[in-house]
């Protein structure tokens, strides 16, 4: 897989290398397993982004990949969001990305890895790379997770316990009763965030709620893979379902978790619901739930992560929810999640965000802060203007 | 030989090293410009071709963006020194040739001090601190790591 970022950057490496007559790049390994979307700078915000997406198409269109998503003509969405929207990613597969947060597809039982331009240049066109195996640490999850409390907690609970770099070069494989219990957009989140404990891959093994999930899209045809019965993990970490409370990142770092009703009342100007992370078709159930009949106290963002999100938002009266309290809702974009555009963070601005880093500049202005939630805890202060948990709205 | 600039810091991550608002930029002198501006604007400015970074635990974290060793090389890095880096900006600076990523030590990491003049050599895994008059050890490269880097990065690297 490659975007509007990835994809100018590997394009610019085969230029590279070409000149320097190393390679020759007539054909690619094999376009039909290659695909393409359109997320960090659409809509355009200016020429260089446009001028990027141009030569995408180009791209495309010049090495024979049809699965190239292009903002504007039909689906389209944020990278991640469309390997489980569309079934572009089956169990048993591996699957690489230009992209660090490819981790997440990992929840639909493949072996999922984000790569540079380099690397992704390389597999593009031998249709192989080098790996290290990793190491496994496995998570288990014992019990259904409480009423407002979402996997994104249980993620955020993970990081702040291991550290940013907690699974570094590592596996994080995630089990038990109540990873059985969530959903497969559930399992997509907390795969999502292994990216943030510096993971090299998330995964969940497949299970029929699995099946079902990728039936449901067309996707039948695939040989899932699952962990050995003697399977040795260098660490087991064990949590209890009813233990779990809302949570936040504070900035500046995904590790600095606090629980939510600790911090409740810190003041914020915005919340975002958006990312591959936060604007999964049940994010947006989730924020719509707290956002029924309220209006927002501070400027809020909801959008969705893919078109077909979008449309099922609409068709089942989400996006009504989100109007009537006074939220504008987006085009599926990466946008101001990475500082790209598309509301970014001015200087001393304080957000609450259902993405996944907050990194000095993270959203904008280095001297920005964002709190990083789930959709309720970010809809829930997005109704009372200050952190919020959704246990107490 | 070259100069270090050190920053005490762990976790210096990708968005530091060249904000995403850069993303959209390709040539690589111009996503220099933007090396460090997270933390340091003046970077750009103060780095000689040949410099050090030297650095925390966990160099690199975040985003897969190539630009990050790209920006830190095209300014003149020509290696960095850390207690530990992020597994995508290792890979991304042996994989393209960009730069070397070096494990060091917490003895090497407290006495290498701003503007010390340091030599390395990977032969021999050892880093040489011509102000001080010191050596340090360096974390040897594993077996792939070093054909790579011999070989000039991925493209040019034959597997056995």
């Amino acid at each position: 897989m490659i975007h509007d970022v990835s994809g100018p950057g590997v394009i610019k490496v085969f230029d590279k290398l070409k000149k320097e007559g190393l390679i020759s790049v007539e054909k690619l390994w094999n376009p039909s397993k290659v695909w393409v979307a359109e997320d960090h700078f659409v809509p355009s915000a200016e020429k260089i982004s446009a001028e990027n997406i141009m030569k995408l198409t180009k791209f495309t269109k010049q090495y024979g990949i049809e699965k190239h998503f292009k903002y504007g003509m039909g689906q389209y969405g944020i990278c991640h969001t469309l390997s489980h929207e569309e079934a572009l990613v089956l169990p048993g597969e591996i699957y690489v990305g230009g992209d660090s947060h490819t981790n997440t597809t990992g929840a639909l039982g493949a072996f999922a890895c984000g790569l540079g331009h380099t690397d992704v240049a390389y597999v593009l066109l031998n249709g192989k790379i080098w790996f290290k195996v990793p190491e496994t640490l496995y998570f288990k999850l014992n019990g259904k997770l409480p009423e407002n409390v979402m996997a994104k907690d249980f993620i955020l609970k993970i990081i702040g316990d291991i550290g940013n770099d907690g699974a570094a070069y590592a596996a994080m494989q995630f089990g038990g009763s109540g990873v059985s219990e969530m959903s497969v957009e559930s399992r997509l989140t907390l795969c999502n965030m292994t990216t943030e404990a510096g993971a090299k891959n998330g995964i969940v093994e497949p299970d029929q709620k699995l099946f079902d999930y990728l039936a449901a899209r067309g996707a039948t045809n695939y040989s899932p893979v699952y962990g050995d019965s003697d399977a040795q993990y260098q660490d087991v970490y064990e949590y209890e379902a009813s233990e779990l409370e809302p949570l936040v990142a504070k900035p500046f770092s995904p590790e600095n978790i606090a629980v939510v009703r600790d911090v409740s009342g810190i003041e914020l100007d915005k919340s975002y619901i958006g990312s591959c992370t936060g604007a999964k078709y049940e994010d947006l159930e989730a924020a719509a739930k707290i956002l029924k009949g309220r209006k927002v106290k501070i400027r809020t963002e909801v959008l969705p992560a893919a078109i077909s999100i979008y449309k099922r938002a609409m068709e089942n009266g989400l996006l009504k929810i989100f109007l009537d309290a006074g939220v504008t809702v987006g085009p599926p974009t990466c946008g101001a999640c990475c500082g790209a555009h598309m509301g970014v963070l001015a200087k001393d601005e304080i957000c609450i965000s259902t993405t996944n880093r907050n990194f000095p500049g993270r959203m904008g202005h280095v001297e920005s802060q964002t709190y990083l939630s789930s959709p309720l805890v970010a809809a829930a202060s997005a109704v009372t203007g200050k952190i919020t948990d959704p246990r107490d709205l | 030989m070259g100069k270090v600039i050190k920053y005490e810091r762990d976790n210096i991550d990708t968005d530091v090293i060249l904000p995403g608002t850069y993303l959209k930029l390709h040539d690589y002198d111009e996503i220099a410009k933007h090396a460090m501006e997270g933390i340091d604007p003046n970077f750009h400015a103060r780095v000689k071709k040949g410099d050090f970074i030297v650095a925390g635990k966990n160099f690199g974290c975040g985003s897969s963006r190539e630009h990050a060793p790209i920006a830190l090389s095209h300014c003149g890095i020509k290696a960095v020194l850390a207690l530990s880096f992020a597994r995508i900006f290792y890979r991304n600076a042996v994989d393209g040739a960009f730069l070397l990523p070096i494990e060091i030590d917490e003895t090497a990491y407290k006495k290498i001090s701003e503007n010390d003049e340091l030599d390395i050599n990977t032969e021999k895994n050892e880093i040489k601190n011509l102000t001080k008059n010191e050596i340090y050890s360096m974390k040897p490269f594993s077996d792939i790591i070093s054909k790579i880097i011999a070989a000039g990065g991925l493209f040019k690297y034959k597997p056995d």
